[in-house]
């Protein structure tokens, strides 16, 4: 196969193949992440690719550019290089106009992009006739978990939240008795339990915290309970808005109703008092962020709690909060409205991303070998793909698969009463009465019958044998499920005792008759030994731990 | 005298017999019980060689045999198991129908002496001399009967034999007629055996002789693949039956008790197999699955794949691991690869356990056989009802050339061909990685909802390729 693969290569050179991954710096102010690592680089190799990547642009997230060689990527000076040299552009924020207008036509551009924001920056990449692959399109199916950057980015945002309202709160989060006196617990409540709120959840109680959750979907009771917080139950009668069934919406929360949302902000106000630290990341896909925590909740707080408002960048869940900024309310409770959590972890968030890209590029790249194939038929590809070949393609159609099966209602199984058991088991023991009398009278009678018609020495051997029977079937009930083979080679073994009507025939006078007890005898002494020999073979083998 | 030392040593030979059969309930004492078998019939053997003429010449085929009983025993791979079985059974089978022949011979010969010579004749025909022609005829009933039921097992067990070895296509097949020409053939010897009594000639004999090679070959012919490990035990049983038979013919109460012995045991296995398929008896052995009741329920989601990188990955992360085996790892030879992969994790502190179906691979027990074989300790390999409530609380289970075992539509799907029948519920575990040639149905074609589960990763290729390159990942 050697010429296949030297006139792919040749082939490859033609069309400027393998394909070089390009990494711009992020041009976005306070952007510290990088789209690609040394140790993703590597990995992109292996497809078949090769890697180049902007002078200093993992300088943020603690990546150097000697990092960067030392993996075998080329680094250029200016951005215009990198456009120039990559046929696959990959970057953290979406592209500011200038950088769109900069893509060439068949360039590919992995990044975040939020269309549905974005309609221009989309008219114009359409207009290069570039593709761009968003990371936020990626559809929630499992398959594509391995690329959903928007959920690898919540994680950070999740933990994140927790560390700065450690950083704000003048207090420790675990509870602690110490010779200088009694310190309780800090107290949570995370609003949202997504993949932000688990995140913020499951650090909070590692940190000691005493921590509650609330989400409008109540199948996620059981995650948020998984994790050691408490589950904020609502008593809320109307469960068509209420209870939502997360597939209709691809795993996201959907708008509740009014009535839902007053029962919710009654909730809230009764925890309000006594919460030390909120963390809302409450987000309808779509749409503006929900208030949530009104501004006469954060003045019944006390003074030196802390808020952390995950929907800043979405107008915020509270009231009071400023997007990119923390302020202290009047009444000194500290509300912090950054946008940018995952880049203030770049370090973190630059490899969880990379590794995002990598995979999509992974699927990208079917078969290993530097060719990129853009399938506009799978799924995942499909979905993230919002502009291609000079068209935009977003929206995509529907999935084709639900995100989460929708729970099918589980059939109870009827409780029998007392009395409904005991009239099952009378029937049971009746039938099974019934059919061992049958069958003792009908065997019997077949016996008797037959000893109305033989000689006394033919029922002496029947007594024989069916005591065997009885015998045998009580003996083999009790072999162990494993030794099933040898004790099919054992009984083998031993049926070999038809030999012994063979060793009587042998002395006969007919020379016939000897041939053929002679080839049994044989034949028998063939399998006596082989069937012994093997189930002891067999049975050494077996070896206690 | 020498009548009743024989006799004696019978006795002893019959309850050695069973002390070994019984000894099978644990490995500790299979290991003693092995040796009972054997003395039980070194005794009744050379019991029986004491009084026979011609001993010497039996002495001498016996030995013949023995060796190379001995080194087919030796040489014998444990994957090759069914095959070596269902050989041994067709040797049982072909000496119950030489014997029977030999019953008749005998007979014939000895009536066609007179009275004077009779009474000097010695050994198996001073026996037959001193029978009634009521008694006569019974021999016939039984000789007739053990030869039927011993050419059956002959030609099925050969038929059997190929199968297994993959010398016979594995499928089920069947001549045109279907089971109504075995039925015919047994009809037809039904008629043979009152020409036989009536006449006493010896042609009636052979030909239900190959009217039963017939039977045994068409009817194993027209079972296959997963239901084999009936197939093997109730050629067991069969074996055992004829040897019972000849054991009446031959007024032997030796042959008799061993032959019930070991027909019930074969029946026995022959019945766990098909209650662990949620099968009749008759509807295996007419082969086929059973016909469905309605649409099969319909499968959403996907086959998501899964790379060595992250089978290893989760096999690290996790603390408890359940390793389904199937039919698949034997052919594939994966067994000793498994034993390493379970000994590098139960290294590490991991519980690692196996989970077997009474029905996984093509022999009752044959992948407990297979794991031992493999050094993998038996007090980790666990039945399908000792651990079938532990997947729910198991990181991960590795299912290895399995399919119809663990097919969840068992439970979930009414509609299944397969519904009812015991499944592992491998599914209940939070990651089920499933080694796995293609995307092919199991023997059964019935597609199985477990590839499609959220939990469920697929790790597409050869069972034994596959975990060799895992191997160096884990850590």
């Amino acid at each position: 196969m050697l010429w296949r693969r030297d006139s792919v290569q040749a082939a490859w050179q033609e069309r400027g193949y393998p394909l070089k991954i390009g990494a711009l710096t992020e041009i976005f102010a306070g952007e510290n992440r990088v789209a690609m690592t040394p140790d993703s680089a590597t990995q992109l190799v292996k497809l078949g690719h090769t890697c180049v990547i902007q002078a200093g642009a993992g300088v943020k997230a603690g990546f150097s550019d000697a990092a960067y060689q030392a993996a075998g990527v080329e680094v250029l000076k200016t951005a215009a290089a990198v456009v120039k040299a990559a046929d696959v552009l990959v970057k953290v924020r979406g592209p500011e106009l200038a950088e769109a207008k900069a893509l060439r036509k068949d360039q590919t551009l992995i990044s975040f992009f939020w269309p549905a924001q974005n309609p221009d920056l989309l008219e114009a990449v359409k207009a290069q006739g570039a593709t761009v692959v968003a990371m936020d399109m990626v559809p929630r199916i499992s398959r594509a978990q391995k690329m959903d950057a928007l959920s690898s980015m919540a994680n950070i945002a999740g933990y994140r939240a927790v560390i700065e309202a450690g950083n704000n709160f003048g207090r420790f989060f675990t509870g602690q008795v110490t010779a200088a006196g009694k310190v309780p617990p800090a107290k949570v409540l995370i609003v949202g339990a997504g993949v932000a709120g688990l995140a913020a959840t499951g650090t909070s109680v590692s940190l000691g915290a005493i921590v509650h959750a609330f989400d409008v979907r109540p199948e996620v009771a059981e995650q948020i309970e998984s994790m050691g917080a408490s589950f904020v139950f609502l008593d809320f009668a109307d469960k068509s808005s209420g209870a939502q069934d997360g597939a209709a919406t691809g795993g996201y929360a959907a708008p509740s109703s009014p009535e839902f949302r007053e029962a919710q902000l009654a909730k809230f106000r009764e925890l309000a008092p006594d919460m030390d630290i909120v963390i809302t990341t409450a987000l309808i896909p779509g749409r503006p962020a929900p208030k949530l925590w009104t501004a006469d909740m954060v003045a019944m707080m006390k003074t030196g709690s802390v808020i952390i408002d995950l929907a800043a960048e979405r107008g915020g869940n509270c009231d009071l909060t400023v997007p990119d900024e923390k302020i202290v309310s009047d009444n000194g409770v500290t509300i912090v409205g950054y946008t940018d959590f995952p880049s203030r972890m770049a370090a973190q968030a630059s490899t969880l991303y990379s590794t995002n890209i990598r995979h999509m590029l992974t699927d990208l790249t079917p078969k290993k070998d530097g060719v990129i194939v853009h399938n506009m038929e799978d799924d995942v590809i499909r979905g993230a793909t919002v502009a291609h070949a000079g068209e935009i393609t977003y929206p995509p159609p529907p999935p084709k698969i639900a995100a989460i099966a929708a729970q099918k209602p589980k059939e109870k199984v009827k409780e029998l009463t007392r009395e409904e058991k005991r009239a099952a088991e009378t029937a049971a023991f009746k039938a099974q009465t019934r059919a061992q009398v049958g069958m003792l009278l009908g065997g019997g009678a077949l016996i008797l019958l037959a000893g109305m018609f033989t000689p006394a020495s033919f029922m002496s051997h029947l007594i024989v044998f069916v005591l065997s029977c009885f015998i045998g079937f009580s003996v083999i009930w009790n072999v162990a499920h494993s030794l099933h083979t040898p004790l099919m080679a054992v009984t083998n073994a031993i049926s070999s005792i038809i030999i012994l009507g063979a060793i009587l025939q042998i002395g006969s006078g007919s020379t016939l008759v000897m041939i053929l007890a002679g080839l049994s005898v044989f034949m028998a002494g063939i399998n006596i030994f082989g069937g012994f020999m093997v189930t002891r073979r067999m049975l050494a083998m077996f070896q206690k731990s | 005298m020498e009548m009743g030392f024989t006799t004696a040593a019978y006795v002893i030979a019959a309850v050695l017999f069973i002390l070994s059969l019984g000894g099978l309930s644990g490995q500790e004492s299979a290991k003693r019980a092995v040796w009972y078998g054997i003395s039980g019939m070194a005794l009744a053997v050379l019991a029986t060689l004491a009084a026979a003429s011609g001993a010497w010449l039996a002495a001498l085929l016996i030995a013949a045999g023995g060796v190379i009983g001995w080194i087919v025993a030796q040489r014998v791979q444990m994957t090759e198991m069914p095959q070596l079985v269902a050989a041994m059974h067709s040797l049982v089978g072909l000496a119950a129908v030489f014997i029977g022949f030999n019953a008749d011979l005998e007979l014939s010969r000895v009536f066609a002496l007179d009275t004077a010579a009779r009474e000097v004749l010695s050994g198996f025909a001073a026996l037959l001399a001193h029978k009634s022609p009521v008694e006569q005829n019974i021999l016939r009933v039984e000789v007739f009967l053990g030869v039927f039921i011993g050419a059956v097992t002959f030609t099925g067990s050969v038929v059997a034999f190929g199968k297994l070895a993959g010398r016979v296509d594995g499928k089920a097949k069947k001549l045109p007629g279907g089971h109504a020409l075995n039925a015919g053939a047994a009809i037809g010897s039904l008629v043979l055996l009152g020409v036989y009594l009536s006449t006493g000639a010896l042609w009636p004999l052979i030909v239900m002789t190959l009217l039963a090679f017939f039977i045994g070959y068409h009817l194993i012919m027209g079972i296959g693949g997963a239901d084999m490990p009936v197939v093997v035990s109730m050629l067991n049983s069969y074996s055992g039956w004829a040897a019972s038979a000849i054991g009446f013919s031959l007024s032997n109460d030796l042959l008799i008790v061993v032959g019930a012995l070991v027909g019930s045991s074969g029946a026995i296995l022959s019945f766990i197999m098909c209650k662990a398929m949620n099968r009749s008896f008759v509807s295996v052995i007419l082969g086929g699955f059973g016909g469905t009741t309605g649409p099969a329920m319909e499968i959403v989601g996907e086959q998501v794949a899964i790379d060595t990188d992250g089978v290893a990955a989760a096999l690290n992360d996790a603390d408890s691991v359940i390793i389904i085996p199937g039919y698949g790892m034997a052919v594939a030879q994966a067994q000793q690869a498994v034993s390493e992969l379970t000994r590098k994790l139960r290294a590490r502190g991991k519980n690692v356990r196996f989970a077997i179906h009474p029905v996984a691979g093509r022999l009752p027990g044959h992948m407990n056989v297979l794991l031992a074989e493999a050094k993998v300790p038996y007090d980790i390999v666990l039945e399908m009802d000792e651990i079938n409530d532990d997947f729910p609380s198991t990181d991960v289970a590795i299912v290895i050339g399995s399919n119809d075992i663990v097919n969840p539509a068992a439970q979930e799907d009414p509609n299944s061909p397969i519904a009812g029948m015991p499944v592992l519920e491998c599914w209940k575990a939070k990651l089920v990685i499933v080694s796995k040639r293609g995307q092919g149905t199991g023997y059964s074609g019935i597609e199985n909802p477990l590839f499609y589960k959220e939990n469920t990763r697929m790790f597409y290729g050869d069972a034994k390729k596959s975990l060799d390159a895992l191997l160096p990942l884990i850590n």
